[in-house]
């Protein structure tokens, strides 16, 4: 009789790419237990979703090699067995939900059908299949489960389609629930609904439920142990308490410092001449009021976050601020000049005083040209700026200010990390000397310690440069301490704004304080005292 | 503040970038069918241009006590290795003539179609909703006509003359080139790089030209490589239905044509022209094939580091 | 649904529209259409009858008017050698050349599918390279040479089939099999490319996580989602096909509407090449709005 649910011993794993061997994980141990939850942390790169596909033998080999190890469940080793043993294993005993759930349901079957198949492929009858399948929707929490069964994955929202694999992956009991980064793409307020979903399944039936995540408040509101993994290898171990607030390992440390939201807020700003007004600016696209009546004031040097869930306007804000977009309705006034009845001559002289940074650098930074090429490009447009010979020491200039070295201007974007490439990005909008950058989603692609660097980098710009900043994020921790004003939309409409100390602090709105209440505090404590004033709350 | 962040190991940085060309010469002497493809396209190509000149007077010089003189005997000399057609001409001369015209039309359709197609195609990539509408529509119309009929009955009616040949076949090719840069460009002017270009104040002419057209390119050149076979075949049948090239012009679709009253008797007339067309299309369809990975930065290593998953492929196995 | 149908016709008809004008323009202003109808050894008197009897004196206008009508009404006169009306001869081609294609794409669609599948399911094997460079030299061979080369081995030197006509089962052997080939070397290549990426798609990793199968995961989760670029690349087979059988028919004297076309052409019998022209590109039409469905129907996320 084995002592665990499951156990991963000494597992290694290698993967023979163009570049050559690497190994995805070296000598990973880890065990599970029935009705517990163990998480699995780290960022892009460290492996930790490789013993996943291991035990549900999703790796293919070639190009994957299995080195080492072995993994028990029940008396077997699931690395020994056949694939077809595995595959009675496999949504049977063991399950597994994805991120992306859109692209993990086949688009051309119904749901219905999708749910259905894995009871069916472990020999259940089709009546039955369907009986279960309904109340697994319903229970999920689909509204009107008999007509949710006949339609395609397309037609659901994100936090649904999740609900539907949580549904799928739970059709016959399994054992066990691997759940890889499941709340990853999804909205705040929706990913604290899966999670609670997740946890009260697990209490109905005593599942063991491993988590594989990048986020340390998803650990904090759901894991009771975790393994940290850097670099294919496990740094860390212990439960949640324990390693939150007594890290052994350096990489854990620097992750948690790394988490935002824990810094001092800023205040004021609002001294210096108003840079940008808004006034009741609209936006619609034909039926739908993406924007309507919003209206702001951000003056010079000033700092401005603007949060919301998706669908909230708030990336169409600031595209139409920037004539991204055409507006429907409003004014933009930008040191008092209205933009949205300006000569495009005009306009085109003030677009090098406000620059954009993208949420993902891969795709705002053309793959063809290289850095120099990406960066000078601003003094090609602007051709006054910057007489031509001066071009090559100037890019050198703004590389070492974002932190690059002089010598990357000779290299492609696919040759650097997303954080650097994200530092190319703030060189180029640097490189017309703007007094306005807006930041679309800017850091929130990147894993976070990253994304730490690259905020603390937008920081000492704004202190050396007097740069003001229009700071677009889903995710409100990441502006607690950067934003002077924060505003919180949503379905297009502004809810609240006030100082960042004021939305955190004391926010009037209910819809505000839903948002900060489903965001995830890194420290387990603080979350478990959270859960349990929201379960008084329900009592 | 971490400035310490280092490029990750598996993408090594050469300090010196190579020229493209040599990067391209080297990609495809990884990719053996390709470098034979691409070397016996050269071949075709300077037989196109110079065979006329050099063989010329050879491939009309009729030689009645050769007629039809079997292949490989080389007491005629070397000209005569493939053998003779039916007024003792030898074929291997007639053969690299006939490349000039073959590959005109060819070449004059592709480009011809290329540019109005890829034009148009921008046009209605990048333009409004009823500019892009009424240009779709027209290709449209052009797409459901049946290509080769509507060659027969234009070319029934025209004279049947090389330019009127280019114009159909090119005609019939637009469409190809216009959906496929409306595609794209639909596709890349909603990329962020494109957004950032506008943003720093970029002007239409300079996303077109520095942005789209850069990463539609390679798009198109796959295409015209793979069209160029096709319109090739198209020439050919059309040569070989009696409506295309006019003799004494010839091309290798008529070659096949003028040979198969002699089937039975001299298979080699018709057989060697034909090989001709089948080897130079199935070329020009690998180089193709090779092309869509060389041009594509994302799968550019696919080629370049080709000896090294060999390598690894090899101790995994073992 | 019922929208896609009337956009797709009413494109169709304006293809059809741009088609008739272009006839009427090109056979009318390129020169004196009695050249193009009457043989060329026509007398003077001849002509002037013909020119008379048919009205190529009226105003180009009435002639336009006169030309749409009949065209709408499918009459295209008769058939100058047959003596019938020439859509009669039309129709009747069309239905050897329909069953001919119909024929060649039903074997074409189920051996492209399993030899791409197969390949797909074990890339850059043994059979994958096989088959890949197999499906290359299909694609990049003449029919019409493929054709002549065909007679001479298996009609000519080996005896086994006949060389023309459509008498029995081995008449259709060598022209379905000419036919064949380009498409399917073609089909093959866009359904292997499909498939891999279907294969390693998101979605089949879900499949293989729930347990099921590996034949239900190849025919039914990949499967119908590849199929959707190979049905576009079908369609334009099939057409190419209604076209391409003009040099196989004319090669091995099958009764079809392409060889029936350049007969015509070469006796200068115009209203049957007109009458073929519509009938092929009514067909042609036909077609395209049957792949639209069909991608309709494989694909819910369509919706037109």
């Amino acid at each position: 009789m084995a002592d665990h649910l499951l156990e991963v011993r000494d597992l290694s794993v290698r993967f023979h790419t163009a570049a050559g061997a690497v190994d995805a994980v070296k000598n990973v141990s880890w065990h599970l237990d029935k009705g517990e939850t163990l998480a699995i942390l780290g960022e892009s790169g460290s492996g930790k979703s490789v013993s996943a596909s291991a035990i549900m033998n999703l790796i293919d080999i070639p190009p994957g090699e299995i080195v080492s190890g072995s993994i028990l469940f029940e008396d077997r080793d699931l690395l020994a067995i056949s694939a077809e043993e595995h595959r009675k294993l496999n949504g049977k005993r063991i399950s597994m939900i994805f991120q992306d759930p859109l692209s993990h349901l086949n688009p051309v079957y119904r749901v219905g059908w999708q749910i259905m198949e894995t009871m069916t492929a472990h020999g259940r009858s089709r009546d039955e299949a369907r009986k279960r399948a309904r109340e697994l929707v319903a229970r999920v929490g689909i509204p009107d489960p008999d007509a949710a069964l006949e339609k395609y994955p397309h037609q659901f929202s994100g936090g649904q389609r999740q609900r539907l694999m949580i549904a799928m992956a739970l059709a016959l009991k399994p054992d066990i629930l691997i759940a890889d980064e499941p709340t990853t793409a999804l909205d705040v307020t929706v990913q604290a609904e899966v999670l609670a979903l997740l946890k009260e399944l697990q209490a109905e039936t005593g599942m063991g439920l491993l988590l594989i995540t990048h986020d340390l408040g998803v650990v904090a509101e759901i894991a009771d142990r975790v393994v940290v993994m850097n670099a294919g290898e496990i740094v860390e171990e212990g439960t949640a308490h324990e390693v939150y607030h007594n890290p052994q390992h350096a990489y854990t440390r620097k992750l948690i410092a790394a988490a935002p939201g824990k810094g001092d807020m800023r205040s004021g700003g609002s001294e210096r001449p108003v840079l940008l007004e808004a006034r009741n600016v609209s936006k619609t696209y034909g039926d739908f009021t993406a924007l309507e009546n919003a209206s702001f004031k951000l003056h010079a040097g000033q700092t401005i976050a603007v949060v919301g869930e998706s669908g909230s306007g708030k990336s169409t804000l600031a595209r139409t601020i920037l004539q991204l977009e055409a507006p429907t309705g409003g004014e933009a006034f930008w040191k008092g000049r209205n933009l949205f009845d300006m000569p495009s001559k005009e306009l085109f002289g003030l677009r090098r005083q406000m620059q954009m940074v993208f949420q993902d650098p891969t795709q705002s930074l053309n793959p063809r040209m290289s850095v120099f090429e990406l960066i000078s490009e601003a003094w090609a447009i602007h051709r006054d700026l910057l007489p031509k010979p001066r071009w090559k020491e100037r890019v050198e200039e703004l590389l070492v200010q974002v932190g690059l070295r002089p010598e990357h201007a000779k290299r492609y974007p696919h040759q650097f990390s997303g954080g650097q490439r994200q530092r190319i990005a703030i060189a180029r909008a640097l490189a017309l000397e703007p007094e306005l950058i807006v930041c679309d989603e800017a850091v929130s692609a990147l894993d976070v310690s990253i994304q730490a660097q690259v905020i603390a980098l937008l920081g000492r710009l704004r202190d050396e440069l007097g740069i003001a900043f229009l700071f677009i994020a889903h995710d409100l921790p990441v502006v607690r301490d950067f934003a002077d004003d924060v505003i919180v939309m949503q379905r297009g409409h502004i809810v609240e704004s006030g100082t960042a100390e004021q939305i955190f602090n004391r926010p009037r709105e209910a819809y505000t304080q839903a948002l900060l209440a489903a965001g995830l505090d890194p420290d387990p404590d603080v979350q478990a005292e959270r859960r349990r004033q929201r379960l008084q709350a329900a009592v | 503040m971490a400035m310490s962040e280092t490029l990750p190991t598996s993408e090594p940085v050469k300090t010196s970038e190579p020229g493209a060309v040599m990067r391209l010469a080297k990609m495809l002497t990884r990719d053996r069918f390709a470098l034979v493809a691409a070397i016996f396209l050269v071949i075709v190509v300077l037989c196109a241009l110079f065979g006329p000149a050099l063989l010329g007077d050879a491939a009309t010089a009729q030689n009645l006590r050769g007629r039809n003189a079997p292949p490989f005997a080389f007491e005629r000399g070397w000209l005569f290795v493939l053998g003779a057609d039916a007024l003792g001409r030898p074929l291997l001369a007639r053969i690299v003539v006939a490349a000039q015209n073959t590959m005109m039309v060819a070449a004059g359709a592709v480009v011809f179609s290329m540019t109005v197609g890829a034009t148009l195609g921008l046009i209605a990539g990048y333009a409004g909703k009823t500019i892009s509408q009424v240009i779709m529509r027209l290709a449209d119309v052009i797409m459901s006509f049946p290509s080769l009929l509507l060659a027969v009955i234009v070319l029934y009616i025209l004279p049947p003359s090389v330019t009127n040949l280019i114009i159909v076949l090119a005609i019939t090719r637009i469409p190809v080139y216009l959906r496929t840069t409306r595609a794209e460009v639909l596709e890349i002017r909603e990329r962020m790089f494109v957004q950032a270009a506008k943003v720093m104040g970029a002007s239409h002419l300079r996303i077109i030209f520095r942005h789209i057209l850069p990463v539609v390119a390679p798009t198109l050149i796959t295409i015209a490589t793979l069209d160029f076979a096709f319109v090739m075949l198209a020439e050919s049948s059309l040569s070989f239905l009696g409506i295309g090239i006019q003799p004494p012009d010839i091309t290798w679709g008529l070659m096949v044509s003028q040979g198969r009253p002699y089937l039975t008797s001299a298979w080699w007339l018709a057989f060697w022209p034909g090989l001709a067309i089948i080897l130079t299309t199935l070329s020009l369809n690998l180089l193709s094939n090779w092309m869509r990975i060389a041009l594509d930065p994302m799968q550019r290593w696919r080629l370049e580091g080709r000896t090294k998953s060999d390598k690894a492929g090899e101790t995994s196995n073992g | 649904m019922i929208q896609l149908i009337r956009q797709r016709t009413l494109a169709s008809f304006l293809s059809l529209v741009g088609l008739i004008v272009l006839v009427f323009f090109l056979s009318r202003l390129t020169g004196d259409p009695t050249n193009l109808f009457l043989p060329i050894d026509a007398t003077q008197e001849m002509k002037d009858q013909f020119r008379a009897l048919h009205g190529y004196d009226d105003p180009i206008l009435e002639q336009f008017g006169r030309y749409v009508w009949d065209v709408l009404h499918l009459d295209f006169g008769d058939s100058v050698r047959r003596a019938r009306p020439a859509i009669g001869v039309v129709l009747e081609a069309f239905t050897w050349t329909l069953r001919l294609a119909l024929i060649t794409m039903t074997l074409v669609t189920i051996s492209a599918i399993i030899v791409g599948s197969l390949a797909a399911f074990r890339a850059g094997g043994f059979f994958d390279r096989f088959a890949s460079l197999l499906s290359l030299i299909g694609a990049s061979a003449p029919d019409f040479w493929i054709a002549i080369v065909a007679i001479v081995i298996f009609a000519v030197t080996l005896g086994w089939v006949p060389t023309s006509g459509t008498g029995s089962v081995w008449h259709w052997i060598l022209p379905v099999g000419v036919l064949f080939i380009r498409p399917f070397g073609l089909i093959v290549q866009v359904v292997r490319g499909s498939m891999i990426t279907a294969l390693s798609s998101a979605y089949v990793k879900t499949a293989r996580a729930k347990g099921v199968k590996n034949t239900p995961i190849i025919f039914v989760h990949t499967l119908r989602n590849a199929m959707l670029p190979v049905i576009t690349v079908m369609g334009d087979q099939a057409a190419a096909l209604l076209n391409g059988a003009v040099i196989v028919e004319t090669i091995f004297g099958f009764p079809g509407v392409g060889k029936l076309m350049i007969d015509s052409i070469l006796q200068r019998d115009f209203n049957v090449v007109l009458a073929a022209i519509m009938v092929t590109a009514i067909a042609i039409f036909i077609m395209n709005l049957l792949i639209d469905m069909a991608y309709a129907a494989l694909d819910p996320r369509i919706r037109y």
